[in-house]
């Protein structure tokens, strides 16, 4: 039987562990154990070395972001730890098991990283709508604070740290981290420049981290586990298992916690039962919407981040959305950007204005309008609001998938404007 | 200082620069939208994209944006790399899509940053063939247009008006392509600097209304440098006039003082000059041939200057509002001993009270620039938002000051603006203020002290002795008083450039005596201390250092020693005293002569009347509160009818024979006359290039080398092109012809430089971006400190305030739109004003039981002022009434004092 580390207490079913059952099932030892036992700095450097990569998308090695805190607290106010459950990547629904499955498991995996950067207050903030999991997550907060897991002096270390749980209001935006930070400032959801990086001046200008729901799941494991047993959970370089999703047109579309880097062709065929009957596999975007396609030629790629990233696309957040011969390419990626033209927060000239007009000529493409000048423009904008050019990473991750259809469906393009309409139609 | 190179070009530039500023100040034309010289970078546009190479061997590079790249030793940058050079076209082609192709009927059109960059980054034929956005545009008040179509979204409006000037009103709404700036909802737009959106603004979002009313290009106005006349502060300005009637005033760069900046009444307050309140022809005393009326300048030359030459003694009453040569001049045509200033005594002793505090020894007088600067701040007594609003708005800058040191610690450049915001959050201070009603800036006050009139006083004195035990101690204050003296005294001491504001505004000498007190003590502390005094008008400091009797002293003294003849210099007597004494005064007197631009009260009285031209067609030099000599130029010349004050008192000292006028000729010759006349102005005659100046022997133009139909305006009249006619006073001529090339900075016209059209050029025009004019900014300092820093405290203390039931202590509240004489004559400025109006405490409203919105009226030494509307103001205290100072139709009362009100 194969480690389940995140999911091994969940049961949908049955319905999210209490406070004592979580207990019960080995839950809250490991901040038993580091408050004890560890040093703050040591818990940074244990995960820095059990290679665990942030679960939402970006991949940077969790412990090495949390070095960047200043060691030195100035003592000028506070500092913050900050779970980013504002799931809202197109395909991606694996954090939500995870609030809504295992609640304390988080939140145990924040109070530790709180510690080792010395935060005090915390903040879940939380996708708007995720109903139930703001339920759940509330109530496991009033538990924590109720059993001296979260408040002040915790477990008598004299360690504090107060949570909050915030609901944001539907802004994809908020995914990014800093646009995360001025939405719960209160402020306009638009990023920030980097460098200053949040470890720096982040919320209310404190240093704060902001990690993924998933990498603070996999804190207390490894704290209770060890950086080699993390890394030993893996099939690659890696550390740790994956919840992995599929999404499309699948036999048994669904969320599975496997081995870091299991091969595409596992998920959709072993995992996702297959493709359903009367269709064929076309192509998939590996981890969400902001991801390239990955094709046929893919399906053993090992889906890890260097793996997936030698094949020309991210993990991103591993929820593989699978797309089929029965669905039209053009359309298919006009709907990611219509959604993306929305989200953009409207900061910088080239997402703001560039979005908009590859989501119009690609309807205009798809309604039978489309010339060959419209795909010089549409590879224009994939390369001039790639990463670098634009303020944050959305619209690179927009043009992910549209520079990989322009690539990989060539013909279906050429289709559509050489038969003026949806061949799919 | 870093060397960088700039497609394999190495070049030295400024440490603490990003590589724009870099680039703009190498003289380089880079497109940017979002960066502002001074609202630092957000890198929200990308239009500024260059090639960043890791070393001389990386030939593939990355774009990066310039405004938000520091500049470090070695970097390596390439403008004209072609990956860049497309971006920065495309950004432009993105930026088009939405903008509505209206050049030809946008007021922004031919002064538009946005055209500018479109030309610059190469952009021409749109390949977007959809739908165009578009938006509902919004009523903002009397000052801006809105027309939110024209939007670039580069955020530069809602930076400036929110983040840099402090207003609350206009924000940025919604999200992706459908950004909204503006208004919640329609309305007037509350802050006091709302014009500068116009020229933030890089596009035609933000027009100036006024202008709208009689629009003229920027190509086809003649422009000179000018100085703001509707308050103390001296901002420059720019100044444009066609067809003989003025169309707006821009900003004019002054590093020192104003920067990029003005207030709303500096903007808008020009349209004085067009108001049909104009004198434009003279007016003198009918006989038996003629009926009074109005004469040509000729006729009304002689004949004033035969009753000067018939008359045993003339009374000369001068003016703050003018500038020193014509005071001056009318000073050499009656007489030093029957010269008046035409100063209202009690201003006259404040005034005087100032200039000895500022010229004492152990302090600075900062420029505005050098305000932004200062870390701690107290004001005592002074509503500077009113009385003097750049300074207001320089002091929301420092109070950035101390937090913003965090930022620098950091290692987060000053320019990176929401980094540093970012650290600063809300933090501000520390700025203290003690007034007797509350203010503008107390939304960015550390703690505020709201006193009774000499409270102010008494808290000033407090603070001096917490500094300094030497300075005498304040008996009877309360312990909360005692503790926020304290707090005041510690945060001084402890600043780097501590700084103290007060000013003529409170109306109360004991409040300047206690800011003199504090600077004394912050000296003896080691520390030199700034110190800003705010006084009423343009020239009020010039004519306190003339020194010069006040208005009261010429009533006391005519009535010894009587007088025939009375001439005005641009005044309005029942600004300055009461109607009573006034009506008097005037009464004494056969003939009254007046020279003004514009009719009033004092007019109305007087038979001869001189049509005398506005600031705008005038030459003269003013002193700034912070005791700067600086040249205001004639706009545009308004015909033979219209004189220039001092060039008609001139005429009349030749026509009355004066033999000392003999030699004088041009406005040039009052300044040097006056330099060696008054050891004090000692350097004046340096404020600017005199009349003679000329480079390559050329004058410089006032008009655009692209000044359209020259043959075509006065066809209507003559088909032959006119001569343009000859500006004997200054260095300008009134026509397109002359040097175009580097000018001296208190000569500069009108910014523009090829390619840069619009008010942005002014980057070109400066030592480095946001930096100095080349060879320094204008204006020369004549106010000097003293050597002595051992001054002897004042031990005048007030007593401590005393309320009576029978009767209210009225203050006089300051407006910006409404308080000044000239700009109440804008339409838009007077739209602006309040009606006339009494505040009360709610407390005291209730014990009256007087409902808002009703009519009062207030009795005081006699003088009755009725029909005030009943306003509630819970920043006054009980037992306080606040009335609105000089509101055109209120009457002169002697505010603060003890008076009676009823409903």
């Amino acid at each position: 039987m194969r480690e389940r580390p995140l999911t091994k207490n969940i049961d949908l079913d049955r319905g999210p562990l209490s406070l004592k059952e979580y207990e019960q099932a080995g839950g809250y030892s490991a901040l038993r154990k580091a408050l004890k036992d560890i040093a703050p700095g040591d818990i940074t450097t244990l995960v820095q070395q059990s290679d665990l990569k942030g679960r939402g998308g970006a991949g940077f090695n969790t412990g090495l972001k949390w070095s960047f805190v200043p060691k030195v607290d100035d003592g000028k106010g506070h500092r913050y730890i900050i779970a980013n459950a504002d799931e809202m990547e197109p395909g991606t629904f694996k954090d939500r098991l995870l609030l809504e499955g295992d609640p304390h498991l988080m939140l145990e995996g924040m109070i530790i990283a709180a510690y080792a950067i010395g935060a005090d207050v915390g903040y879940v903030f939380l996708r708007w709508a995720y109903k139930s999991a703001a339920q759940i997550i509330g109530k496991a907060i009033a538990e924590a604070e109720q059993a001296g897991y979260l408040g002040k002096n915790i477990l008598g270390s004299g360690f504090n740290l107060h949570m909050h749980l915030h609901t944001g209001v539907g802004r994809y935006m908020c995914g990014e981290e800093t646009a995360l930070l001025n939405s719960l400032e209160g402020k306009r959801a638009t990023p920030r420049a980097k460098p200053p990086f949040p470890q720096v001046s982040g919320l209310f200008g404190r240093p704060t981290i902001v990690n993924n729901v998933e990498t603070f799941c996999c804190i207390p494991h490894i704290v209770n586990n060890g950086a080699g047993w993390f890394k030993s959970l893996s099939l690659t370089d890696d550390g740790g298992t994956k919840i992995y999703g599929v999404s499309g047109k699948v036999k048994k579309p669904g969320l599975w916690e496997l081995p870091m880097g299991v091969t595409l062709r596992e998920l959709i065929y072993d995992h996702a039962g297959g493709m359903q009957e009367g269709t064929r596999f076309k192509g998939a975007l590996p981890g969400g919407a902001s991801t390239d396609f990955m094709v046929e030629e893919h399906l053993d790629v090992k889906m890890d981040f260097a793996g997936v990233e030698a094949a020309g696309s991210r993990l991103g957040t591993g929820t593989v959305v699978v797309l089929d011969d029965k669905t039209c390419p053009v359309g298919f990626v006009h709907n990611l950007q219509h959604f993306f033209a929305q989200e953009s927060c409207g900061f910088c000239t080239p997402c703001r204005e560039g979005l908009p007009w590859v989501e119009k000529i690609l309807m205009s493409i798809e309604n039978g309008n489309g010339s060959e000048e419209d795909i010089e423009l549409l590879h224009m904008h994939t390369h001039f609001l790639g990463p670098g050019k634009t303020f944050c990473a959305l619209a690179p991750g927009a043009m992910e998938p549209l520079q990989s259809a322009l690539k990989y469906f060539k013909e279906d393009f050429a289709k559509h404007i050489n038969e003026k309409k949806c061949p799919w139609r | 200082m870093p060397i960088i190179y700039i497609d394999n070009k190495p070049y030295e530039v400024g440490k603490d620069k990003n590589l724009l500023e870099a680039c703009l100040s190498l003289g380089f034309n880079l497109p940017y939208f979002c960066w502002h010289p001074a609202l630092g970078s957000v890198g929200a546009c990308r239009q500024c994209a260059i090639k960043l190479f890791k070393d001389g061997n990386d030939s593939k590079g990355k774009l990066v944006m310039s405004c938000m790249e520091p500049v470090s030793e070695n970097k390596r940058i390439s403008i004209d790399d072609p990956e860049a050079k497309e971006f920065r076209e495309n950004v432009i082609e993105w930026l088009m899509i939405n903008h509505p192709h209206d050049c030809a009927v946008c007021d922004e059109g031919g002064s538009c940053h946005l055209q500018d960059m479109t030309v610059m980054a190469g952009h021409t034929y749109r390949k977007y063939k959809f739908k165009k956005r578009t938006y509902r545009n919004q009523y903002l008040g009397p000052f801006i247009n809105h027309e939110m179509n024209r939007c670039i979204q580069c955020y530069r409006c809602v930076r400036f008006y929110k983040d840099y000037a402090g207003g609350k009103d206009l924000d940025v709404f919604a999200a992706n392509n459908h950004l909204y700036f503006g208004r919640q909802s329609d309305g007037v737009l509350e802050s006091e600097f709302s014009g500068n959106l116009v020229e933030v603004c890089p596009t035609g979002v933000f027009t100036d209304k006024t202008l709208k009313e009689h629009y003229t290009r920027k190509w086809d106005l003649s422009m000179a440098p000018s100085i703001c006349h509707h308050c103390s502060l001296g901002c420059n300005i720019t100044v444009g006039e066609r067809y003989g009637s003025i169309r707006s005033v821009t900003n004019r760069y002054n590093g020192e003082i104003n920067g990029y900046f003005l207030c709303d009444r500096g903007r808008f307050g020009y349209e004085s000059v067009n108001s049909s309140k104009r004198i434009r022809k003279a007016i003198i005393p009918g006989n038996e041939k003629n009926m009074p009326g109005e004469t040509d300048h000729h006729t009304a030359l002689s004949a004033v200057g035969d009753l000067i030459k018939k008359s045993n003694k003339l009374i000369g009453i001068g003016s703050p509002r003018a500038s020193l040569e014509s005071n001056f001049a009318l000073r050499m045509l009656v007489g030093d001993e029957n010269f008046y200033s035409g100063v209202a005594a009690y201003e006259h002793f404040l005034i005087k009270a100032i200039i000895e505090i500022l010229k004492q020894g152990g302090l600075k007088i900062p420029s505005l620039s050098e305000i932004e600067k200062a870390d701690a701040v107290l004001i005592l007594g002074e509503d500077v938002t009113n009385t003097a609003p750049m300074l207001a708005l320089a002091l929301r800058q420092s109070v950035r000051m101390q937090p913003s040191l965090e930022a620098a610690e950091m290692k987060i450049p000053a320019w990176q603006d929401d980094a540093v915001r970012e650290v600063v959050q809300d933090n501000t201070g520390p700025l203290f203020i003690a007034s007797s009603y509350s203010t503008r800036l107390d939304d960015i006050a550390t703690r505020t002290y709201l006193g009774y009139s000499d409270d102010v006083a008494r808290f000033g004195f407090a603070v001096s002795h917490y500094i300094n035990s030497k300075a005498p101690e304040v008996k009877g204050l309360t312990n909360e008083e005692q503790e926020l003296a304290r707090e005041v005294a510690t945060t001084l001491k402890n600043a780097k450039n501590p700084l103290i504001i007060s000013g003529t505004g409170a109306g109360r000498k004991a409040v300047l005596k206690a800011a003199g007190n504090v600077v004394k003590a912050l000296s003896m502390e080691g520390k030199t201390p700034g110190a800003y005094m705010c006084i009423p008008e343009c020239n009020s400091m010039g004519m306190a250092m003339m020194g010069s009797k006040s208005v009261e002293q010429a009533f006391i003294d005519v009535k010894s020693n009587k007088a025939d003849a009375l001439i005005v210099l641009e005044n309005d007597l029942y600004r300055r005293a009461s109607e009573k004494d006034v009506d008097e005064f005037l009464s004494g007197f056969k003939n009254i002569i007046a020279l003004d631009h514009y009719t009033h009260r004092t007019t109305e009285k007087a038979g001869y009347i001189l049509p005398a031209g506005s600031f705008a067609e005038s030459d003269g030099t003013l002193i700034s509160s912070e005791g700067r000599a600086q040249r205001f130029f004639e706009v545009y010349y308004p015909g033979e009818e219209i004189t220039q004050s001092w060039n008609w008192l001139l005429n009349l000292m030749k026509a009355a024979g004066n033999e000392k006028a003999n030699s004088l000729n041009t406005v040039d010759d009052f300044t040097a006359l006056l330099e060696k006349t008054l050891s004090q102005f000692k350097g004046i005659v340096g404020a600017a290039p005199g009349h003679e100046f000329r480079i390559k022997g050329q004058k410089i133009p006032r008009k655009t080398q692209r000044y359209s139909g020259l043959t075509a305006n006065l066809a209507n009249i003559s088909v032959s092109e006119p001569m343009p006619p000859d500006d004997p006073d200054s260095p300008f001529s009134f026509s397109s012809e002359g040097y175009r090339g580097v000018l001296p900075s208190s000569a500069i016209p009108f910014f523009w430089a090829p390619g840069w059209n619009s008010v942005q050029s002014v980057n070109k025009y400066q030592e480095e971006v946001g930096g100095p004019l080349d060879g320094g900014d204008p204006g020369i300092r004549i106010l000097k400190n003293g050597q002595q820093t051992e001054a002897a405290f004042s031990a005048d203390i007030p007593d401590a305030f005393h309320m009576y039931s029978s009767k209210w202590f009225i203050v006089p509240m300051h407006h910006i739109f409404g308080s000044e004489e000239l700009s109440m004559l804008a339409p838009a400025i007077a739209e602006r004003a309040p009606e006339p109006y009494l505040a009360l405490n709610a407390q005291d409203a209730e014990k009256l039981s007087a409902p808002e919105g009703s009519f009062m009226q207030i009795n005081i030494d006699g003088v009755i002022q009725n029909k005030l509307k009943l306003i509630i103001n819970n920043g006054i205290k009980p037992g306080t009434v606040g009335i609105p100072l000089g509101l055109p139709g209120m009457k002169w009362i002697s505010l603060p004092g003890w008076g009676g009100g009823e409903p």
